[in-house]
């Protein structure tokens, strides 16, 4: 608790619990209606914006929604059509996005201290600007699926079911993709544009192995997410690493507990089976 | 076309549907009497799961006029759909999605509520009734993903009149089970229809497996109605033949029969 008195960390405090939420929950939307591909690409534009932004002395943070909002208008419809493969257009988008990236990296000009802050992130280092942005943007999502969890509950399991009943479908999709690119955009100097992908896709997948209820993975995802970002803060700040990088660490191993300790399928599980069985 | 609509439950009049180049339906028109159970049925890419789509509103309708419950699709398709049951084809869902039986037989109650509404006492006893009457009441608080197809497949049902539809539209809802599941889903349909007195249009398949209530069958070839008769009918070799553009056999076995390709031969 000494470590709060501290402003720098006392905002990377609440960053940490920020990021957890908006990161966990988008991750649970995308990853159960089985387009966590699009975070990948909306990731990487978000960083390859925002490195445009330093190079061009454009405030990073708008060129980051910039980019996210072009990729997402391009992979949402294309990911939306049934005759189209996405794999496609991400793959492609993701390459583009990434060259992009290095190619503003390699034209800015004297230290590229800042821009290879907005890589591996620095949760330390963020303002209270930026501690406002995170927490709009968690409180959207949080609004979004308290105001909509049944409907939300027809699309992810089945999109033509959800449209037969009356439920606006596109809207419940299109919001989910645009939720996606801004909670990326406004957690990327913090986690990082090139690690944000796993603080969305981990929690979401660890607690898919530990709990069968839809709300209960969303409350799971939740304290993997926030229970990630701190102790990864804490870890990094003992051993002075790097933030984002400490949290992915963190959030890996839980994805790996929860794989050998799930009660659906869990390693353990399996040997428990296999030593009845005999 | 000039049918005597005062018991229709769907009218398609001169219905095209086209997805892009394809032209999916070609001038359908069809009229299916309230109470009745219709099998639609014909050779793969017929445009029998489009012709289910265009009763809902689900695929863009170029020309023609559909009506439903009474109501024209293009002024009323809330109403339309809030009546109306749908089960897709089984797309093969994910075993990890975080639903329970309860989630799934929930949705059909979503037709009848506002977007912020909570579910009452008497939305659950319907969910609970519709359980009962398919016969999964003991597997609500299962996981939705674990459940083998068959039992799937009764969620499916019991999700729809969890709804208190007036028509039920099943696409190919026999579509890879094994023999006792599709047996069992036959006779379910039959006592919901008995049971609940409703209009039901399923498509199919397999000309043999058809439930015994069934009173009418539509054969569907290139995106065109070329039969709407009864089963005494529709069944028949020289009709069936040219159905699916090879020698089919007839064998008349009890009120349902068994229906063999000869092949070409």
């Amino acid at each position: 608790m000494q470590l709060l008195e501290y402003s720098f960390l006392r905002y990377a405090f609440w960053g940490s619990i920020l990021a957890g939420i908006g990161c966990s929950l988008v991750g649970v939307l995308v990853v159960t209606l089985q387009i966590p591909f699009l975070g990948v690409a909306i990731s990487h534009a978000a960083f390859a914006g925002a490195i445009c932004g330093i190079v061009l002395g454009i405030n990073p943070l708008w060129m980051a929604y910039l980019f996210c909002a072009i990729v997402t208008f391009i992979i949402g419809p294309l990911a939306d059509k049934a005759n189209f493969r996405p794999e496609i257009s991400v793959g492609i988008l993701f390459s583009l996005m990434l060259g992009l990236a290095f190619l503003f990296l390699a034209n800015i000009p004297g230290a590229k201290t800042e821009a290879l802050s907005l890589m591996w992130g620095s949760i330390l280092t963020i303002n209270r600007t930026q501690l406002l942005i995170m927490a709009i943007t968690s409180l959207l999502v949080l609004l979004f699926l308290v105001f909509l969890f049944k409907q939300i509950k027809v699309v992810l399991f089945n999109r033509q079911v959800a449209n037969s009943l009356g439920i606006p479908e596109r809207f419940i999709y299109y919001t989910i993709i645009i939720l996606c690119s801004l909670v990326i955009t406004a957690n990327m100097s913090s986690i990082g544009g090139l690690l944000i992908f796993s603080l969305l896709i981990n929690p979401a997948a660890s607690a898919l192995q530990l709990c069968y209820t839809f709300s209960r993975v969303c409350i799971v995802a939740v304290v993997i997410g926030v229970g990630s970002c701190l102790l990864g803060l804490l870890l990094s700040y003992h051993w002075n690493l790097p933030t984002g990088a400490m949290i992915i660490l963190v959030s890996s191993i839980i994805f790996m507990l929860s794989l050998i300790f799930s009660p659906k399928k869990g390693f353990l599980k399996k040997i428990f089976l296999l030593k009845e069985s005999i | 076309m000039n049918y005597s609509t005062s018991e229709a439950v769907i009218v398609l009049d001169s219905v095209n549907v086209e997805y892009g180049y394809h032209q999916a339906l070609h001038q359908v028109s069809l009229c299916v009497l309230a109470n009745s159970c219709v099998t639609i049925a014909g050779p793969n890419g017929a445009g029998k799961t489009t012709l289910l789509a265009s009763i809902l509103g689900l695929c863009q309708i170029r020309t023609g006029l559909v009506k439903v419950l009474g109501r024209d699709l293009r002024d009323s398709p809330k109403f339309i759909r809030k009546h109306t049951g749908y089960v897709p084809q089984n797309v093969g869902i994910d075993p990890q999605i975080p639903l329970l039986v309860w989630d799934v037989i929930s949705f059909g109650r979503l037709a009848h509520s506002s977007l912020f509404h909570n579910f009452s006492k008497k939305d659950k006893e319907t969910i609970e009734e519709a359980a009962e009457l398919v016969g999964i009441r003991h597997l609500l608080n299962r996981p939705f993903g674990y459940l083998s197809a068959g039992e799937q497949r009764k969620v499916a049902l019991a999700r729809v009149l969890a709804q208190q539809p007036k028509l039920l539209l099943l696409d190919e809802p026999l579509a890879n089970l094994d023999l006792p599941a599709q047996a069992m889903l036959l006779e379910l349909i039959d006592k919901i229809k008995s049971e609940k007195e409703l209009t039901i249009l399923l498509v199919s398949h397999d000309l043999t497996l058809l439930p015994k209530s069934c009173n009418q069958i539509v054969l569907m070839k290139k995106g065109r109605v070329i039969l709407s008769a009864s089963k005494e009918v529709a069944l028949r070799e020289d009709v069936l033949s040219n159905l699916y553009d090879c020698p089919v056999k007839v064998v008349p076995y009890k009120q349902r029969g068994a229906i063999f390709v000869e092949g070409k031969s």
